[in-house]
């Protein structure tokens, strides 16, 4: 190869996991201990399935923001929506549905790559803008941030020269345009005081 | 009460966040990490009644809850004491009982170090709770308690579980009523009532010929026992009754049709099965009234309103669903509709019935033995329908279910959705505490009553008056009516022996009678009811009866298996 030029390279066609129209659900809810223990036991209980569920602070103190991607039918997925909507500690569910989103995965990847198949790795691996964190003899490991389709191609064309470690962090997701707060009926902030309160 | 501002020990604060929420009655049983809330216990006007297994405290608030509307209270020790509430939670929580339980906690800094009686119980419950918390310090206790209420009390009601620490209840707090106003109950009420969908309902209800109201437990607790009747009597249209829905609307109106489902009537579940419009007012398509959902009321459009959203869609897919309060839903339609006169529909599921009554047991000359189903058509006689019966969970409920007719609301308390055997004569106490004008009888078999019959002494030391009607037939009948059906007789850990109810009742102290034949009933349920304090009988009933009519587990509501002999068919009088 020459001049540096980016090969091109044909993405290969993904797995199974991939979610083609997933179903994602925006769950905002009290920044408490235990809520996840209680979102996490409802989805197991109902057999809801899930390909992801991440979890974090919001813009706002005493709220979480979850994003969890459902594979499952409409109803099912309608069903998820209405038992989540009965958790004392969530404030609003948002089903983003076919609305414009974002959705946004992150990957750390540590491939196996000897001297001779390094460059290979490192130009296969800036075709997905993605970054190369760290430098071993004979690995590497590459960060990634994409659509769940595009991290799914990364780790495909990765797997050819040896995967050693893999992380996901799962999906995040996000409405495009105008932003759509929680309208939770009753008023934030929460009492405080009450992190020792609720399991 | 104090001002606001005057510290308390956390222990006094729950007894006085309790007395705020209107408690009059606690049920409870104590222990160590519960100890300091039972000494603040003395200095306060609650009754407390001292159990004899956990298990039956949260049974008696539930049947309390059930009888009277008002929320139960239960109490409990941490570890076993709280374990052992979990049947009753998950009872509760089926049958959407308000219950409030507060258990005591090993110290918070025990916490998680598997301490003597610590066990996780907020994560034990969270699967059988509406909500639960575990309190650490005593300014969140007043908070928690109020939350709990509104939590357990508002949409569709349920078990709340308060988790409350040793250091909690004995260290101190200002106690701040107005400032712990619970809010996020109400984050999701209902929405406001689309005048679209309410449209569609009207649509649908004006174009029916053969409509069917199928009346549940929600019309109980929406209190909408007078726009279910209003509806029916304008439209014209019959009710059907789930089991929990019995006494909902009264048993013996015209328009009432009886139980459906498993062990409904067979005309009733004809009638489903051939109705083109289905009303379903405060019930959840539970798998023992739809039999195979396939097969469902194929010929039916329907229209179900309930306050709970998740079971609009849930089983059965519906035209119209409407997530809301069913006395507001009513009310919203009650002035559009229309006069109807479905003489036609009536006249055939008359027929229907006739067919089911002539066949019925009651109409049967007595030969000599005593049947199930002619003790609950008589104690139903002999009360004139005015008892509150509590039952407990197998063949005995059926009968009462089919022969019993409930005119009253809140008149029958059964353990539905969790089908927990030994509910009987704990939530019976419970229900005779909270109306202690009502005569309550309990109903349980000879299985589910040796299970919790510790709690006579409970009825005896709270001078509770229950009066206990057992139906002894020597088996855990309705399992082995499972395994003559479809099991090939196989009874297999069915055979149960009793001890001698009388003699156990003497132990007791209580007036125990055995009753062998139809003609000596009457006057032992006149002796039971004019005893001072609690009652028994012992009926000894036919051993291998079984209730009829039957839809087999996973079969379609029409293919019933019927007596098979001319004996009877289950029926009611020909009204």
């Amino acid at each position: 190869m020459k001049g540096g030029a980016i090969p091109k390279v044909a993405v290969p066609q993904v797995s199974a996991r991939q979610v083609s129209a997933p179903h994602v659900l925006v769950v905002y809810t009290d920044d408490e201990p235990g809520v996840l223990t209680r979102v996490a036991s409802l989805i197991r209980r109902r057999g809801f399935n899930i390909h992801s569920l991440t979890v974090g602070p919001t813009e706002r103190a005493g709220l979480s923001r979850m994003t969890i991607v459902v594979d499952s039918d409409a109803p099912m997925v309608r069903q998820a929506v209405e038992h989540l909507r009965k958790l004392v500690n969530v404030l609003e569910v948002q089903q983003l549905g076919e609305r414009p989103k974002v959705i946004r995965d992150l990957v750390l990847v540590r491939v196996a790559a000897r001297p001779e198949t390094r460059s290979e790795v490192l130009q296969l691996a800036q075709v997905f803008r993605a970054t190369v964190v760290d430098i071993a003899e004979d690995s590497l490991v590459i960060e990634c941030t994409g659509s769940l389709d595009k991290i799914d191609a990364l780790v495909d064309t990765m797997r050819p020269f040896g995967i050693l470690e893999l992380g996901r962090t799962g999906a995040v997701a996000m409405a495009r345009g105008t932003r759509n707060p929680p309208a939770g009926r009753a008023p934030l902030p929460l009492r405080t005081g009450t992190e020792s309160m609720s399991v | 009460m104090q001002e606001p501002a005057a510290e308390f020990t956390g222990a006094q604060l729950i007894w006085e966040s309790l007395l705020r929420e209107g408690v009059d009655t606690v049920f409870g049983y104590p222990g160590g990490a519960i100890l300091p809330a039972y000494d603040a216990l003395v200095g306060y006007p609650i009754r407390h009644v001292l159990v004899r297994h956990e298990q039956s405290a949260a049974h008696m608030a539930d049947g309390y809850a059930r009888a009277s509307g008002r929320t139960g209270v239960v109490v409990a020790t941490s570890g076993p004491g709280a374990t052992n509430l979990v049947t009753g939670l998950a009872t509760a929580m089926l049958d959407s009982t308000p219950l409030v339980a507060i258990t005591g906690q090993v110290g918070s800094a025990l916490l998680g170090t598997d301490a003597f009686q610590e066990v996780d119980i907020t994560g034990i419950t969270i699967p059988v709770t509406k909500h639960n918390y575990l309190v650490t310090r005593a300014e969140d206790i007043v908070p928690a308690i109020r939350e709990a209420f509104a939590v357990a009390g508002s949409g569709r009601p349920g078990p709340v579980l308060v988790d409350i620490t040793k250091d909690a209840q004995q260290s101190r707090a200002a106690l701040d009523w107005d400032a712990a106003t619970p809010q996020r109950h109400l984050r999701h009420l209902p929405p406001p009532l689309d005048a679209a969908v309410l449209a569609q309902a009207l649509e649908l209800i004006r174009h029916a010929k053969r409509p069917l109201i199928l009346a549940g437990h929600g019309i109980q607790m929406a209190g909408a026992r007078a726009e279910v009747l209003a509806l029916a009597e304008r439209a014209d249209i019959p009710f059907a009754l789930t089991l929990l829905g019995l006494g909902a609307v009264p048993a013996t109106h015209p328009l009432s049709l009886g139980m459906m489902g498993m062990h409904g009537e067979a005309w009733v579940n004809r009638a489903i099965q051939e109705a083109d419009l289905l009303l379903a007012f405060g019930m959840r398509f539970d798998d023992r009234v739809t039999g195979k959902l396939k097969e469902y009321a194929p010929n039916a459009k329907k229209i179900h309103v309930d306050i709970d959203a998740s079971e609009l869609n849930k089983n059965v897919p519906v035209d119209v669903a409407i997530a809301g309060d069913l006395k507001d839903v009513l009310r919203a339609l009650l002035p559009d509709i229309p006069v109807a006169d479905r003489s036609a529909w009536l006249g055939a599921i008359r027929e229907w019935r006739g067919d089911s009554a002539v066949r019925d047991i009651q109409n049967l000359p007595d030969d000599g033995h005593l049947y199930a189903a002619h003790v609950m058509h008589d104690l139903w006689k002999l009360t004139k329908g005015g008892a509150v019966v509590v039952t407990d969970v197998g063949q005995h409920q059926m009968w009462e279910a089919q022969y019993y007719k409930h005119d009253g609301e809140r008149s029958l308390v059964t353990s539905g959705g969790a089908g927990t055997m030994g509910f009987a004569l704990p939530a019976a106490i419970g229900a005779k505490i909270a109306r202690p004008e009502a005569e309550v009888w309990v109903v349980a078999g000879d299985g589910g009553f040796q299970m919790t019959f510790a709690e006579l002494m409970t009825a005896v030391q709270e001078n509770v008056k229950v009066n206990i009607a057992i139906i002894n037939n020597g088996y855990l009948g309705m399992v082995r009516q499972w395994q003559a059906l479809f099991y090939e007789s196989r009874y297999s850990a069915t055979p149960i022996l009793s001890p001698d109810f009388v003699k156990l009742a003497d132990a007791f102290g209580i007036p125990g009678q055995r009753v062998e034949t139809r003609a000596d009933l009457a006057a032992a349920v006149g002796r039971a009811r004019a005893a001072q304090g609690p009652a028994l009988i012992e009926f000894k009933v036919e051993q291998e009866d079984s209730v009829y009519p039957m839809v087999p587990a996973g079969a379609a509501l029409h293919d019933m298996i019927r007596r098979p002999s001319a004996l009877a068919e289950t029926g009611s009088d020909p009204a």
